[in-house]
Parts: C-alpha cells; sequence; structure tokens
C-alpha cells in the first residue's frame, strides 16, 4: 500500500508540536543558564505554529487519515484550538515562577510540549489505539512534570500517587477496550458503532467492556469515586504543573469520552448514561461540599475540578447534540477559567514563597486592584454568577438535562451550585473586605499581565456574547 | 482444545490481582510497579486471546504497543520512586502520607 503524503495534512498542528519540542530539547543543550528564556519563546512560538496550522488545516468536511487512525472533524478542530490557547497562557504564567526557583530547565517546556502532541494526539484518534497512545504520552509526561521539583517532598509523594492511580486507571480503560475489541472484532471507533449498533446491549461482554470504559474514564477525569488523585496531586504539584494539568488536560479528555462514548458506543447510550449520571451525581455533590473545608486553595480549586466534571458529565449524559454541544463549551470555558485562576497563584507566589492558602489571597484589592478584579471575575465564573461565562455554560448544561426529562438531576446540580458558591464568594471576601497579611509588593511582568488580562476578559467577554463559541460547538456536533 | 473463556478467565483472575494487589498493599511501592505490571500482562493476555479466535492480527499489534508503552510507564515510575527515596528515605506506602485534608 503506498504512502498518501495527504494523510500528513491533518496532523500538522501534531508534526509542529513535535518538532518545537525536538528543538528545544537540543537547543536546551547549549544554553547557558541566563540563557534559559530562550526556550520558553521557542515553545509559545512553537504552539502559535501549531494554532495556525489548526486553522489552516481546520474547518470543512470530516476527513480520516492513515487508514482510519486519525480523524479530522470540527470538534477536533475546535479542542485542538482550545488545548493550545490554554496550554500557551499556562506556559506564559509558569515562567516567572519557574525563574524564581531556578527550575527554569528546558525538561519542563520538553515535557510540556510532549503533553500537548500527547493531548492533540488524543483529540484526532479514531481507532482505541490511536487514544491510548495519545493517552499515554500525556499521562507520562505529566507524572514527570508533577515530580519536576526534584527536591520537594509533597511534589515527589504527589507524582506516586498520580503515577500509580493513573496506571491503574489506564488499565481499567484497556481492560474495557480489549473486551470490546474481542465483542465487535475491531480498533476503529466506526467500524465498533456499527457492530455495536448491530449487537445492542444484549452482549454482556459488550456492557462489561463499557463498564470498565466508564471507570477508567472516570480515573481519567478525577470522578467521583475515582477522585481520590485530584486533591492530593493539586495540592502536592508545584503550581505552574497544577494549572498545567487542571486545565487543557480537561480539554483532551473530553475528546477522550465523545470519542469512546458517542461515537464509538452510542447504541449502548442507555447503559452508559445511566453510569455516568451516577458519577455526575457523586462529583458535584462530593466536590462542593468537601471543597468548603479546605484551607489550602489548591487544594480547594482540586475538589472544584471535581464538582465541574460532574457538569460536563451531566452534558454528556443528556444524550442529546444540545447536550454533547454544552458540554463542550462548558470544558473549553472550565479550561481557560481553571488556567486563570492557578495564574494568580502563581503572580502572588515569589522566591521563596508560594502562595497556596486562602489567607494569602486577603487583600488582594489593595495590594493589586486589577489582578483582584480578575480574580474575582474568575471566581464569580467557577460559581456560576451572572455574566460571567461559567453561568452560561451551568445554563447550557442544565437546559439540554432537562430537555430530556430528567428534570432531578439537574434540581441536584442546581442545589449542590448553591452550596459551592459559597467557598468561590470566600475567596472574593478574602479579596476585597479583608486586610492583606503582608506588605511585599507583587511583582509581575508585562507579559503576565497582558495573559491575565485577556484571559479574565474572555470569561467576562463569553459570559456576555457566548453565541460566537457555542455556535462553533453546535456545529461539531450535526 | 483450550477454549477462548479459559484464557479470558485467566486474564479475568490475572487483573483482579493486579487491582487488588494495588488496594490491599500497605508496605512497598515496588509491589505497586509489579501489580499494574501484572494489570497489562493480563489485558495483553485479553488481546491475543481474542486476536487468535477472531483471526485478526490487530489485537496482536496492540499488544506490542502496550508492551513498549507498560516498558516506558515502568521507568517513569522507578524514576519517581529515586527521586521519592532521595527525599523521603522510605518507599513504605503507609508513610505516604503528608497529603491529607
Amino acid at each position: 500500500m503506498p504512502f498518501n503524503s495527504a494523510n500528513l495534512l491533518p496532523i500538522l498542528p501534531e508534526i509542529a508540536i513535535l518538532i518545537t519540542a525536538a528543538v528545544v530539547l537540543v537547543v536546551d543543550l547549549y544554553l547557558k543558564e541566563k540563557d534559559k528564556g530562550v526556550n520558553h519563546v521557542l515553545a509559545l512560538i512553537g504552539l502559535l505554529v501549531a494554532f495556525v496550522l489548526t486553522g489552516l488545516v481546520g474547518g470543512g468536511e470530516r476527513v480520516l487519515a492513515f487508514d482510519g487512525n486519525v480523524v479530522r472533524d470540527l470538534m477536533s478542530d475546535l479542542l485542538k484550538a482550545g488545548a493550545l490557547i490554554v496550554s500557551a497562557l499556562t506556559l506564559v504564567y509558569a515562567r516567572p515562577w519557574l525563574k524564581d526557583r531556578n527550575l527554569l530547565a528546558g525538561e519542563f517546556y520538553v515535557l510540556s510540549l510532549c503533553a500537548v502532541l500527547g493531548m492533540l494526539v488524543m483529540i484526532s484518534a479514531n481507532t482505541f489505539l490511536t487514544l491510548y497512545l495519545g493517552l499515554e504520552l500525556l499521562a507520562l509526561s505529566l507524572y514527570a512534570l508533577v515530580a519536576f521539583d526534584r527536591d520537594s517532598k509533597l511534589g515527589s509523594e504527589a507524582a506516586m500517587k498520580y503515577f500509580v492511580l493513573g496506571a491503574l486507571g489506564s488499565g481499567l480503560l484497556l481492560y474495557g477496550i480489549s473486551m470490546i475489541y474481542g465483542a465487535t472484532g475491531s480498533i476503529e471507533l466506526g467500524a465498533v458503532a456499527r457492530a455495536v449498533a448491530e449487537q445492542g446491549s444484549g452482549n454482556k461482554v459488550l456492557v462489561f467492556g463499557v463498564a470498565f470504559l466508564v471507570i477508567g474514564i472516570g480515573f481519567k477525569f478525577g470522578a467521583v469515586p475515582f477522585h481520590m488523585w485530584v486533591p492530593d496531586i493539586y495540592e502536592g504539584a508545584p503550581t505552574p504543573v497544577a494549572m498545567f494539568l487542571g486545565s487543557a488536560p480537561k480539554i483532551a479528555a473530553f475528546a477522550m469520552i465523545v470519542r469512546l462514548l458517542v461515537e464509538g458506543l452510542n447504541a449502548l447510550h442507555t447503559d452508559w448514561q445511566g453510569m455516568l449520571a451516577i458519577l455526575a451525581v457523586l462529583s458535584i455533590g462530593l466536590g462542593n461540599v468537601a471543597a468548603i473545608a479546605q484551607s489550602n486553595i489548591k487544594r480547594m480549586f482540586g475538589y472544584s475540578t471535581i464538582s465541574h466534571v460532574g457538569f460536563i458529565f451531566l452534558g454528556l449524559l443528556a444524550g442529546s447534540t444540545q447536550g454533547y454541544a454544552s458540554a463542550m463549551f462548558y470544558t473549553l470555558t472550565y479550561a481557560l477559567m481553571a488556567a486563570g485562576a492557578f495564574g494568580i497563584l502563581t503572580i502572588l507566589s515569589r522566591e521563596g514563597f508560594d502562595a497556596q492558602n486562602l489567607e494569602d489571597l486577603k487583600g488582594l484589592n489593595e495590594r493589586d486592584p486589577w489582578y483582584a478584579a480578575m480574580m474575582a471575575l474568575l471566581m464569580f465564573s467557577a460559581a456560576g454568577v451572572p455574566p460571567t461565562v461559567g453561568f452560561m455554560g451551568k445554563l447550557l448544561v442544565l437546559e439540554a438535562v432537562v430537555r430530556v426529562d430528567m428534570v432531578w438531576l439537574a434540581l441536584v446540580a442546581v442545589f449542590f451550585s448553591i452550596i459551592g458558591a459559597f467557598y468561590y464568594l470566600r475567596v472574593v471576601k478574602f479579596i476585597y473586605f479583608d486586610q492583606p497579611t503582608t506588605a511585599v509588593p507583587i511583582v509581575t511582568t508585562g507579559g503576565v499581565r497582558a495573559a491575565m488580562t485577556v484571559n479574565g476578559l474572555a470569561i467576562l467577554f463569553l459570559g456576555l456574547f457566548p453565541a460566537a463559541l457555542l455556535g462553533l460547538c453546535q456545529a461539531a456536533f450535526p | 482444545m483450550i477454549a477462548l473463556s479459559d484464557y479470558l478467565i485467566v486474564a479475568g483472575i490475572l487483573f483482579s490481582i493486579g487491582v487488588a494487589g494495588i488496594f490491599l498493599n500497605r508496605k512497598n511501592v515496588i509491589v505497586l510497579l509489579m501489580c499494574i505490571e501484572l494489570m497489562l500482562l493480563a489485558v495483553n493476555t485479553n488481546f491475543v486471546a481474542f486476536s487468535h479466535f477472531r483471526h485478526d492480527i490487530t489485537g496482536q499489534v496492540f499488544v506490542f504497543f502496550i508492551l513498549t508503552v507498560a516498558a516506558a510507564e515502568a521507568a517513569i515510575g522507578l524514576a519517581i520512586l529515586v527521586v521519592l527515596f532521595r527525599n523521603r528515605r522510605t518507599i513504605n506506602v503507609e508513610d505516604l502520607d503528608s497529603l491529607k485534608g
């Protein structure tokens, strides 16, 4: 079978990221300690090139490449663009933090770029094999990143926990994949979908496989009851790494769940709908309640992530195109929000000091009113207060759930969101109504300030004018 | 003649031992790494068995990829283990309790 170079077209963004990672790896060898910032610039250029390429090869009809291993459709275009933008933002926020701690090494950028590559591969996967390889590339890079601060006791412990539970999740996912392969005889999602539609839920091997698949997805997303790693890793990992792994990988995980459950196993929708409903209710409930008890803000964000994952599942389990589009909207905006919230923490940190307790945010308004306003916007959005985008996302998801007559689910979600609003608003109270505990000025670079401004205002802008992004999300699910 | 179900049962038992080992083991982190390997090998057994009985080569190709990834995974796991031991002078699972809340 001759090689057709047209195959390379849909994966040009991946190729760009791979080349950048390789270039950074080599260039880093020849850089002096004071010039390490070049890595940062190279990585950002790579992400930008990949973003432009995504736009250039994107749009139009669905394209299969490499004998159906890779797919390029409107969903992959949008998710890739989102993952690249959010990753670029996190790299910008991370730089001053790394520089203050002498961690501004090329390895951070190589590992981050490999993780981005893994995400892109996951997003464009059309077989179980491609999906698995992308997932592992992402996960392995993240394990190493969590342990990146070599002398940190908490970092290495978090990395070990993340590694063991991540590998367990991959194992469960793979076991499910092997069962589905056995039942359908194919690993290509299209062929699997056809075989599943023929057999239906009469085939117990298939249902067994789906159960394992959902558990694996639950582990990767961090949904209750498979969430135990999330708060630990968020607390133990260095702040920029927690920021990185809490934002863009969620977009890739969303792609994974859509490819597996919606494209591959749509015929078994009634089976996985129930499982997702349990995960969603537990996640929204436990995430919001446990977050109240936290004094460590990174840990609080961990629990908050769990509750947001519950909302993403809500949109997906509705099973309508409206539900998928709203879940996609929610995921993209959540990733942006998480990057910004962690970004504020990296800005508040300085040499020898890590902002990770709620008290560290006290009086932020007096220390820097602009960042205080941005953080307040981000927190309002996370709580779901109009007119921010968090409100829009929650509204769309709940509307989709109500449309399929699952009103009780929507009620549970609203109830726990109201409880959850407490701990977000507590942060706002600390920022505006408490005295600062320290007089040390906040030093930031112009780049960080610009990125944070864009990030914070995007949250507001997307909330006021959601139509453009929502339209793109709806176009992805015709 | 060994039937497909026999292979699946063996793989299922191996997989369960692996998962149970991760949750029950309270002593040594290295045992956790072994349990992870065991799980992946059980999956490989599944794939090879299905591949043989379905006369479809894809499953065996998948196994090669899983083996490769498992090797990379073990390398990263052991590297993290070395960092952990250097920082804490212990690899006892019960001592890994500084992250709680």
